[in-house]
């Protein structure tokens, strides 16, 4: 009598774009200008990150998953992803699948507000059918990819104490190093370790600790480009997870900024319009 | 499949096609801005383990799925969608059949504040959110042949018009054409005792298929709350089963004039979902043809999920659902007076493996029926689908369901998707 309402973790893909590119603001917040302490050095450098990547708008792209596991074997995801910036309350992304062909047409609406629960939508086209759906799942993995939703929803700032560590170099550019911990209890991962570049702030390398502190995953940042003469996007994503040997290549394509979107096209009736 | 049967499904095959050439030439006129195509191709083998009730009934069924999609888009976004269905089935000639599950026309467009959409053409449509049972969902017709678990639907021609803003989503359609119920002739399994006439179906309009059905949705969420409120007025979906009127005659499908108004709600709090399903129908003869009576009826339920369970990427979900007819013993469906249990298991690997356990326990009759299905993707374009569904505990006083004792099963698709 049970169909089967799967409810993949569509969350996780939301999650790789935010750690490379900035989240949506919830307002404009001001760095501390006189920060000493680790704790607050680590905040500043965080809400510094944060603000100069708000303000870009809309944009649409492309993404392309590499799933890799411990015996090379590789597996293929392909999302169009949208996403709408919403004055003052985060931002809206849209996903639809297009690969593996038995999700295609898959589409994944979520609201992220700043300081709420997120709101999140599934369309399922082979019954037709809208799902509302829980987000209170954060470390699932993506589609069996090693991108989780955590990674995505940490990127508010508030979700996190902080702790600036050092600075070192990192290729030829001068990284800070920060430690940060998720407030929230959920999560798997108890700490992450992030490099930032002191230039424009971009991440670079992200380690996950687990409660343990053994170190669970590693995600390396790479092909950077400007976009509207502001905004640093990553064209590619590595995560890889040191415990199982399995790796996930995010790569980003076909970046298109300010292309005209607006709430309409992130409704329910678009979403069931996907395809 | 009978010449009858045999020849509507040409018939809507042909209009499909048609459709799609049309489409096609549209296309070549006008330059559609994205073509493509996509679909399943399945192989499909049911075994019945028990021994049939009945003489003819088959032991087991294999078959074949086609499943097309084509989808055209101009520049505009301006739409045309064609997904022809076909099954080919080893056992029992009804199954093996030809349906158009979508062929329609798609606009949008804004005005104002308000967002506006019209679908014209062959569609289907779902509304709800319980699980166990789609109660409110009453816009197409169920392919019973495919699946006794209801879910899968035929395609209904009509119009419909979606209008929405931040006051809500307002919908109204307009069906016409309307669509028997499909189910199992002679030969095959998951039928009654008898065999009920495909052919000569009755209707209490005077139209009879041809009678305009209206219907009306509005939904909004309210933070953590959504809701949805609808109302249809037209011919059944549900079928009256007539006990033949001469000796040896056929059990004959006949379809009243309904009005039906159905609330449906979900509460989203953290892993929690609260469900509520519920209609008032007037106009629908109760079991048999005998009177016509007003009910009401409910699912309500929820369901609950532990996330990375046993320290694996796997969830878990609980599900637990209790349906209500008013109408008790006197009711049409299996769904009197049930409870339903279910969990699924959710691995989240990349071949999104999952497991789910149902458990419908009829507290008026006893009767007990298990479900189980398995997922599992092969490679990017494979998969593979198992499901099984055993009548553990079926009372003879249970009328609906005691020709289905016998009748429990296991299936396996296997999918190729492009």
């Amino acid at each position: 009598m049970i169909h089967r309402p799967l409810l993949p973790r569509f969350g996780c893909l939301l999650a790789a774009l935010a750690v490379a590119f900035p989240a949506c603001l919830a307002a404009p917040s001001t760095a501390i200008a006189d920060a000493r302490s680790p704790e607050e050095m680590g905040l500043q450098i965080a809400l510094q990150a944060q603000e100069r990547g708000g303000g870009f708008g809309d944009f649409t792209a492309r993404q392309t998953m590499i799933l890799r596991n411990r015996q090379g074997q590789e597996s293929q995801r392909d999302v169009r992803m949208e996403v709408l910036e919403v004055d003052g309350d985060g931002c809206k992304t849209m996903f639809v699948f297009d690969q593996p062909r038995d999700v295609k047409g898959t589409a994944f609406l979520v609201h992220a507000h700043p300081h709420d629960s997120d709101d999140q939508r599934l369309y399922l086209p082979a019954l037709k059918r809208l799902k509302r759906i829980s987000s209170s799942n954060r470390s699932g993995s993506f589609m069996g990819s090693e991108f989780a939703y955590e990674d995505m929803t940490n990127q508010d700032v508030e979700k996190f104490t902080y702790k600036y560590l050092r600075d070192e170099t990192c290729g030829d550019l001068t990284c800070s190093v920060t430690e940060r911990a998720p407030v929230g209890k959920r999560s798997r991962c108890s700490r992450q370790v992030v490099w930032h570049d002191r230039d424009e702030l971009r991440i670079w390398k992200v380690e996950y600790y687990d409660r343990k502190n053994a170190h669970l995953k590693t995600l390396t940042i790479s092909d950077y480009q400007l976009y509207l003469d502001r905004y640093w996007f990553a064209g590619r994503m590595d995560m890889v997870n040191h415990l199982t040997g399995k790796s996930t290549v995010l790569n980003c394509s076909d970046y298109e900024f300010r292309t005209g979107l607006d709430d309409s096209d992130f409704t329910q009736t678009s979403l069931r319009r996907a395809r | 499949m009978s010449a009858r049967a045999f020849l509507r499904s040409a018939v809507w095959a042909a209009a499909c096609s048609c459709i799609a050439l049309t489409a096609r030439e549209a296309q070549a006129e006008s330059d559609f801005a994205y073509e493509e195509v996509s679909g399943r191709i399945g192989i499909e083998t049911r075994v019945y383990p028990e021994s049939a009730l009945y003489p003819g009934q088959a032991s087991h069924s294999s078959g074949v799925v086609l499943h097309p999609k084509l989808y055209l888009e101009d520049a505009d976004g301006k739409s045309v969608t064609v997904a022809p269905f076909f099954r080919f089935d080893s056992a029992d000639p009804r199954r093996t059949k030809a349906d158009i599950r979508e062929a329609f026309v798609l606009l949008f467009g804004e005005a104002g504040n308000n967002e506006w959409e019209l679908r014209v053409g062959i569609d289907q449509v779902f509304w709800g959110v319980a699980e166990s049972r789609h109660l409110v969902d009453i816009i197409n017709q169920v392919d019973l042949i495919e699946n006794p678990n209801e879910e899968i639907k035929l395609g209904q021609p009509m119009a419909h018009l979606t209008w929405s803003g931040d006051w809500g989503v307002l919908e109204l359609f307009g069906l016409s054409f309307h669509r028997p119920r499909t189910f199992p002739g002679a030969g095959g399994r998951l039928r009654a005792g008898f065999i009920i006439d495909d052919e000569n179906v009755t209707y209490e309009s005077g139209a009879d298929e041809r009678h305009l059905d209206l219907a009306v949705r509005y939904t909004h969420s309210f933070g953590l709350v959504d809701v949805g409120l609808s109302a249809f007025d037209g011919t059944n979906r549900e079928p009256t089963i007539c006990l033949p009127t001469t000796l040896g005659g056929a059990f004959t499908q006949h379809y009243e004039q309904i009005r039906q108004f159905g609330l449906d709600s979900q509460i989203t709090v953290d892993a929690w979902l609260l469900k509520l399903e519920a209609i008032r129908r007037t106009g629908f003869q109760n079991l048999f043809c005998q009177s016509e009576e007003d009910y009401s009826a409910f699912v309500v339920g929820g369901e609950y999920a532990f996330y990375s369970v046993w320290d694996s990427p796997a969830d878990l979900s609980l599900l637990a659902e209790w349906n209500y007819d008013e109408r008790g013993e006197q009711a049409t469906n299996v769904f009197q007076n049930d409870i339903f249990l279910g969990a699924r298991y959710a691995l989240n690997d990349v071949q999104s493996t999952d497991f789910t356990l149902g458990l419908l326990e009829d507290i008026d009759f006893g009767t007990r029926t298990l479900s189980l299905e398995f997922n599992r993707r092969l490679t990017d374009n494979w998969a593979l689908n198992v499901e099984a569904t055993a009548f553990l505990k079926i009372s003879e006083a249970d009328f609906l369901q005691r020709d289905l004792k016998n009748d429990s099963f296991v299936g396996a698709n296997l999918s190729y998707n492009y």
